[in-house]
């Protein structure tokens, strides 16, 4: 199985996040989007991470993305994991058919049963513009993330737009 | 195990909170929370490597306060760094993770505590406190670390290069480059 690369569509998807909300892809057209699929709630590696990427939404709306993060529990656990943790974020739920998204991504573990550790950053034409498989073990952390969404030609706009003096200089 | 492709983003500078000379031959620059209780346990063992590699050795410290997850470390830091103000920055640092399993359990109360142990002027800190370049340097310190590859807490860069391992890999790792340059 394959990690889906930059330069792909990003295939559909439509996941519970709650047991009565769902969240579909298509519904962030026009933002850029973070997927960040990881093994399993609960696990210390996975929470460092996600309490990682919880510290950075501000930086992350800024660059006008929405981070969406998928492992294959159920909703409950979700549920859980996101209060006692206070993620501010939504965690779908991969969990039936069990890793269908993951599959669909390429970075289902079928011995494990799990989603592999992976990061995709989306554009608002729904194109893969970065992806990334980490080791399961290792906390990939955000700058490739950050890194990535700074790189899209829409953020690099929005920077021009913000810096006027530099833009007057260098009309585009 | 250094990692070769996560660095530091921001050079060591002026700006920084470092112990030791800038001519030490090797820099072990740390990014840590206050309220981290793994932050708790590496803080004797960086004050051992000091006092192990004494003038070979230059230590910076970075703020990298994950505040959902420790809702007082924000708080914490901004009180090192109203400390820092009066040059007691390392006094509150090391107060704070001294008394790490006494301060927490009583948040911004314990918070006050520290404070009066180093008998810090009251008033000045709530002013200084409510300087919003404290919260910009912390969150400079932040942002620094996250472009850096910082992917929790505590994360040890040795000259620039992120660290992944365990502390005594991390000491074996300074010994051998303190090594390689003496000869």
């Amino acid at each position: 199985m394959t990690i889906l690369a930059a330069g792909t569509v990003a295939p559909q998807f439509t996941l519970h996040s709650t047991l009565d909300q769902s969240v579909a892809l298509k519904e962030f057209r026009g933002r850029n989007v973070i997927l960040a699929f990881y093994p399993a709630d609960w696990s210390p590696v996975c929470s460092d991470q996600l309490a990682l990427y919880n510290e950075l939404l501000d930086e992350f709306a800024r660059l006008n993305a929405q981070l969406l993060a998928i492992s294959v529990d159920g909703v409950w656990s979700h549920a859980a994991l996101a209060r006692e943790r206070k993620y501010h974020f939504p965690l779908l739920s991969d969990f039936e058919p069990k890793g269908e998204v993951a599959r669909a991504y390429g970075v289902y573990n079928a011995q494990h049963g799990l989603a592999e550790r992976a990061l995709f950053v989306i554009d608002g034409d729904g194109v893969i513009r970065w992806s990334y498989l980490s080791p399961m073990g290792v906390n990939p952390g955000a700058a490739g993330i950050v890194n990535a969404l700074e790189a899209l030609p829409s953020n690099n706009i929005q920077k021009t737009l913000d810096a006027p003096a530099r833009s007057a200089r260098e009309p585009s | 195990m250094i990692v070769e492709d996560a660095r530091l983003a921001l050079p060591v500078s002026d700006s920084d909170h470092v112990q030791g000379s800038a001519h030490a031959v090797v820099t072990l620059v740390e990014y840590g929370d206050f309220q981290c209780p793994a932050c708790g346990m590496a803080y004797p063992l960086v004050k051992q490597v000091q006092r192990h590699y004494a003038g070979n050795l230059r230590f910076v410290f970075r703020h990298f306060p994950l505040t959902q997850a420790h809702p007082y470390a924000q708080l914490a830091a901004e009180l090192a760094e109203a400390a820092a103000v009066t040059g007691r920055f390392w006094a509150m640092h090391d107060w704070l993770y001294e008394h790490q399993d006494e301060w927490v359990p009583y948040g911004a109360a314990g918070l006050e505590a520290g404070a009066r142990a180093l008998g810090l002027d009251e008033e000045a800190l709530a002013a200084t406190l409510r300087n919003t370049a404290i919260d910009a340097r912390i969150r400079r310190d932040f942002m620094g670390g996250v472009r850096s590859g910082v992917n929790g807490t505590p994360s040890f860069y040795v000259d620039g290069y992120l660290y992944q391992g365990d502390f005594d890999g991390l000491v074996h790792g300074l010994g051998r480059v303190i090594a390689r340059r003496e000869h």
